[in-house]
């Protein structure tokens, strides 16, 4: 990698670090639970990683070694989705 | 690949990653939270499709059998996960996050090994961070599952020269990095030593991860799972940096902030620095430790039928649901005595503190599960001058969260924690197996307040004496 095109990312990565906290503090503390489920499916990005691993790669271990890496990264998206899901519908107001 | 489609796929991720904001935006409030988890997910589906795209696809049975496997066990797992469990399912999620990046830089370190080339210096580093922290993450996160779940003591682990030996253990990770870039110029055509370097990396930093966590008590693990969940997204990012892509860079720095967020709430909350926390040793079993003799002091005791008629008669009752409730399962009861109270006229509203439950924010999602409507839900800060006007505070398995020491004793290991101001109330009861004390192992002045009266008993069993009570009224 070049140091120009690392300083481009890290410029990306420091801006999205602000931008998450902004958003971030403005998250109620009640759904704190769900705000974490939700990131871990956020997190499970790395899958863009895996599929190239294990789909776009010649070497047969490198192959081995992504597909590994997509079921895990797999698991943190529908699971951490899924789970986030089933808390936030359970956030009802009753009328009254 | 043509430099227009490149430019259009990288357009896609910059979509998916605008989708990640905006849905983390939405869930500033529980009306649009829903939607924007969603949002969320539409986000991802499309960075997946996009990836698949990207390049000349050339096994695409992996690549579906794994997405496949991958998605049904992390879709069992959604669906199976009891909402008291919640702590466990992140964990597990952390550990699954982590692992994920360590294994892409894995991979990355043995594609260039596999043509013969060798890393260029700067992928050398972050290969090597990416191990580091998606490692550390994989196996801290494990012995934190371990301890929520009890298959482990929740009692710190340390023995003599543990730090020493982390230590040691972080430099065998930093040698692997000498070792790496030294290579490049050594093995110009086999890079096999590389790779094996990268390898033994993940194992020192799966010791590492080990070693940081067996010494913090199973009472802390909450801010080590927040701690983690940063990690994960930190180690994403860091592997968004290694195939250079905008999305997972995007991505994993919201998620690295939100950990960081939740793990500064979470200390706050306790009154302790994220350093102490780290540091351990605190919040096992430990004996009881107290600045007041309580000794002579003497408790008021009530009944179910008692408090039942306080209650009845009272018009405004605040609940303070605490750890206790969730360990006894007893939401729903707590729910229907709000409900009957409802019915009857009086004011009925929970107070929730920071560090109820057994994670930021979990008591709401317990509550809300017990259909519990959530604008009754009050935080902290929000309740604190209300409980001045309030006839009844009934405290459900919560100890340090009301204990006045926190503001008026300075020798206190409490002193300074932020409280529910209960003791301001007209009258409170607390609801308690026992004269145990809190999971701070002190004693609670509250309990001998003579505005205060204890209703000892198991939570749901007591609270089903209550309704009953309540509905005789």
């Amino acid at each position: 990698m070049e140091l120009n095109g690392l300083v481009t990312l890290i410029v990306v990565f420091t801006l999205a670090s602000f931008v998450g906290k902004e958003l971030i503090g403005k998250v109620p503390t009640m759904l704190h639970t769900p705000l974490t489920s939700g990131a871990n499916a956020v997190s499970g990005i790395t899958v863009i990683g895996a599929l190239i691993a294990t789909g776009m790669v010649s070497s047969p271990i490198t192959k081995w070694i992504g597909f590994a890496a997509l079921i895990f990264a797999m698991i943190n998206v529908v699971g951490g989705y899924m789970v986030t899901d089933r808390m936030l519908e359970m956030f009802k107001k009753k009328e009254d | 690949m043509s430099d227009l489609k490149l430019a259009l796929i990288n357009l896609v991720y910059l979509v998916a990653a605008s989708l990640f904001i905006m849905g983390l935006k939405k869930l500033g409030s529980p009306v649009t939270a829903r939607g924007g988890n969603q949002l969320s997910a539409v986000g991802m589906l499309i960075a997946i499709v996009a990836t698949l795209f990207y390049q000349q696809i050339l096994n695409p049975v992996e690549m579906i059998v794994g997405l496949l496997i991958g998605a049904v066990i992390g879709l069992y797992l959604a669906k199976t996960v009891k909402m008291t469990g919640m702590p466990e399912m992140v964990a597990l999620l952390n550990a699954s996050g982590g692992v994920a990046s360590s294994l892409v830089a894995v991979a990355e370190v043995e594609r260039y090994a596999s043509i013969g080339q060798g890393i260029p210096p700067l992928d050398t580093f972050i290969v090597i961070l990416t191990i580091l922290i998606g490692t550390v993450t994989f196996s801290g996160s494990i012995i934190a599952w371990g301890k929520l779940s009890t298959k482990m003591s929740g009692n710190p682990i340390l023995f003599p020269g543990i730090r020493v030996l982390t230590l040691l253990m972080f430099l065998g990770v930093v040698g692997c990095l000498v070792y790496m870039y030294q290579g490049m110029a050594t093995f110009t055509v086999d890079q096999t030593p590389v790779l094996y370097a990268a390898i033994l990396a993940n194992v020192f930093a799966f010791a590492l991860g080990i070693l940081l966590v067996i010494p913090i008590g199973g009472a802390d693990m909450p801010v080590v799972i927040a701690l983690f969940n940063s990690y994960s997204g930190l180690a994403g990012a860091a592997s968004g940096f290694l195939i250079k892509n905008d999305a997972l860079i995007i991505a994993g720095a919201l998620v690295g902030a939100s950990g960081i967020i939740l793990t500064k709430v979470m200390c706050d909350a306790m009154n302790r620095s994220w350093l102490n926390v780290l540091l351990g040793g605190f919040g096992g079993d430990s004996a009881a430790t107290g600045s007041r003799d309580f000794s002579q002091a003497t408790v008021k005791q009530t009944t179910a039928d008692d408090a039942a008629i306080l209650m009845s008669y009272a018009q405004k009752v605040i609940v303070v649901p605490g750890y206790g409730l969730a360990v006894s399962q007893a939401q729903h009861q707590v729910r229907e005595l709000a409900d009957l109270l409802h019915e009857k006229g009086v004011e009925v509203k929970f107070a929730i503190h920071p560090v109820a439950g057994r994670m930021p924010g979990h008591m709401n999602v317990l509550l809300a599960e017990a259909n519990v409507s959530y604008d009754l839900l009050v935080d902290m800060d929000d309740i604190n001058p209300e409980f001045e006007q309030t006839d009844v505070v009934l405290i459900v398995g919560a100890n340090d969260v009301v204990n006045p020491a926190a503001k008026n004793d300075p020798s206190s290991p409490i002193y300074g924690m932020p409280i529910l101001d209960v003791d301001k109330a007209k009258n409170t009861i607390v609801m308690k197996r026992s004269m145990k004390a809190g999971y701070a192992g002190i004693e609670n002045e509250l309990f001998f307040s003579p505005k205060n009266a204890m209703l000892f008993g198991d939570a749901k069993a007591t609270l089903s004496a209550l309704i009953s009570e309540v509905k005789a009224v």
